[in-house]
């Protein structure tokens, strides 16, 4: 049967022809679909404002050789307050283009859709940036780059009182002590680690109820735009509009 | 006849097979229709510039819009292309004047208000008698991020910041009309006149 249905986060669309566009899905059960939605720039579309980036959406697509043909779609959670605030948006945007670089296509993976879909609805509820960062490095850890932050990444010697994180290296994939920071990478805090390891180990309530202050925030977010570039070897566009 | 169908193959929304079917079609007809279609492409893009006011296009220095002294100076309202400015003028609903964004921020593109001409407009609010600016970008995701953040630098400037209304379309359905849609028809209702 070539329609199926499924439940996708809208994460980018481009125009095609006079009227339709690309729309490019994080489904649940299919992975990354691209599929063209016909119409949808019209002002009377059937599907409105459905297929605008940050919606959920419960789908029904045709699949086709290349590009699939979206038939139904029904909102699942439009994340509207995204939409209204500039900071917010562009945060979720910047999730929504990681998970774009870092996604395959038809590979399933509910769990970054889940991932993907709740980070996006507690940025829309809780508007606090802290989500988006630390989905960038939840995201990180789901691809396999789990950051080494309590231990030197290179010599693996344990970080304390004698020996002390000096830089990241997104090579190493960690935290480097002094005497291996020579080698490069970028310099680090001690406050940017502590809240790095609550992100990663999922006590994101606790950062957003006690938040870090805004340098370390931002040391925070560049390291993890820098790692994701690094592994993905992409740059993350969306990141320089902050 | 290659170096034809590969340049009009580079035309937005023409593939290898249309870019052929196209140039089989200038080869079998009349001459005088080829050199016309050439004619016309080598004018305009002689002769069309963009507006030194507003980034319209324009003939000359300024666009026709620019150079109409009947319309309303107070009031400009905000586009992002030169072909926006052709729907809003088909409604006849508004007489003041134009400002061309050439674009509308998207993230995902990497582009930014630096590219757009959000400068030039500041400079026109700032030196010309304008008391409304109406922010006319298209309703989706790229539109509101540009109407968002040039709220945020025109409203501090003391004059009246307008967003264009969303709602149903004329002619819709209630029953096909999506949540955000509705919810802002719902948002922007008039009260009825008796």
């Amino acid at each position: 049967m070539a329609l199926y249905r499924d439940h996708g986060v809208v994460l980018r669309t481009s125009k095609l022809g006079e009227t339709d566009r690309i729309i490019t899905f994080l489904t649940r059960e299919n992975g990354k679909v691209r599929a063209v939605a016909k119409g949808v720039r019209r002002p009377g579309s059937k599907f409105g404002a459905r297929l605008e980036p940050t919606s959920n959406v419960a789908l029904q697509l045709y699949r086709g050789r290349n590009l699939d043909i979206v038939t139904q779609a029904e909102t699942l959670d439009t994340n509207r307050s995204l939409r209204e605030d500039y900071a917010l948006l562009t945060h979720a945007i910047s999730m929504l283009e990681a998970v774009d670089q870092v996604a395959q296509e038809r590979e399933s993976d509910p769990v970054m859709y889940r991932m993907l879909e709740g980070a996006l609805r507690t940025l829309s509820s809780e508007k606090s940036l802290i989500i988006s960062v630390a989905f960038l490095w939840k995201l990180l850890s789901h691809e396999g780059f789990h950051p080494v932050l309590t231990s030197c990444a290179r010599c693996e010697l344990e970080f304390g009182d004698a020996v002390e994180p000096t830089t990241f290296d997104f090579g190493e994939g960690g935290a480097l002590c002094s005497s291996c920071a020579a080698g490069g990478g970028r310099r680090i805090s001690a406050d940017a680690i502590v809240v790095i390891s609550a992100l990663v180990d999922a006590r994101v309530r606790a950062v957003i109820d006690q938040p870090p202050s805004t340098e370390v925030l931002l040391e925070v977010e560049h390291l993890g735009v820098g790692a994701l570039e690094h592994h993905s070897e992409r740059r993350l566009r969306s990141a320089a509009l902050y | 006849m290659q170096t034809l169908i590969d340049e009009l193959g580079r035309l937005p929304g023409i593939g290898p097979k249309s870019a052929q079917r196209i140039a089989y079609y200038l080869l079998k007809s009349p001459a005088e229709d080829a050199n016309r279609l050439a004619g016309s492409i080598t004018e305009a893009k002689a002769r069309v510039t963009w507006c030194q006011r507003c980034f319209s296009i324009a003939e000359g220095e300024l666009c026709a819009y620019c150079q109409d002294d009947r319309r309303d100076s107070t009031s400009l309202c905000v586009v992002e292309e030169p072909r926006d400015i052709v729907a809003i003028e088909r409604t006849h609903e508004f007489n003041g004047r134009y400002h061309v964004l050439q674009g509308a921020i998207s993230p995902i593109e990497g582009i930014g208000p630096e590219q757009l001409r959000v400068k030039e407009l500041l400079r026109r609010v700032e030196s010309e008698e304008v008391k409304e600016v109406i922010l006319a970008t298209n309703p989706n995701i790229e539109g509101e991020a540009t109407a968002m953040y040039l709220g945020r630098l025109l409203t501090p400037l003391g004059i009246k910041v307008t967003r264009l209304a969303s709602g149903l379309p004329v002619g819709g359905d209630l029953e096909y009309a999506d949540e955000v849609t509705l919810g802002r028809a719902f948002e922007g209702r008039r009260e009825v006149e008796a």
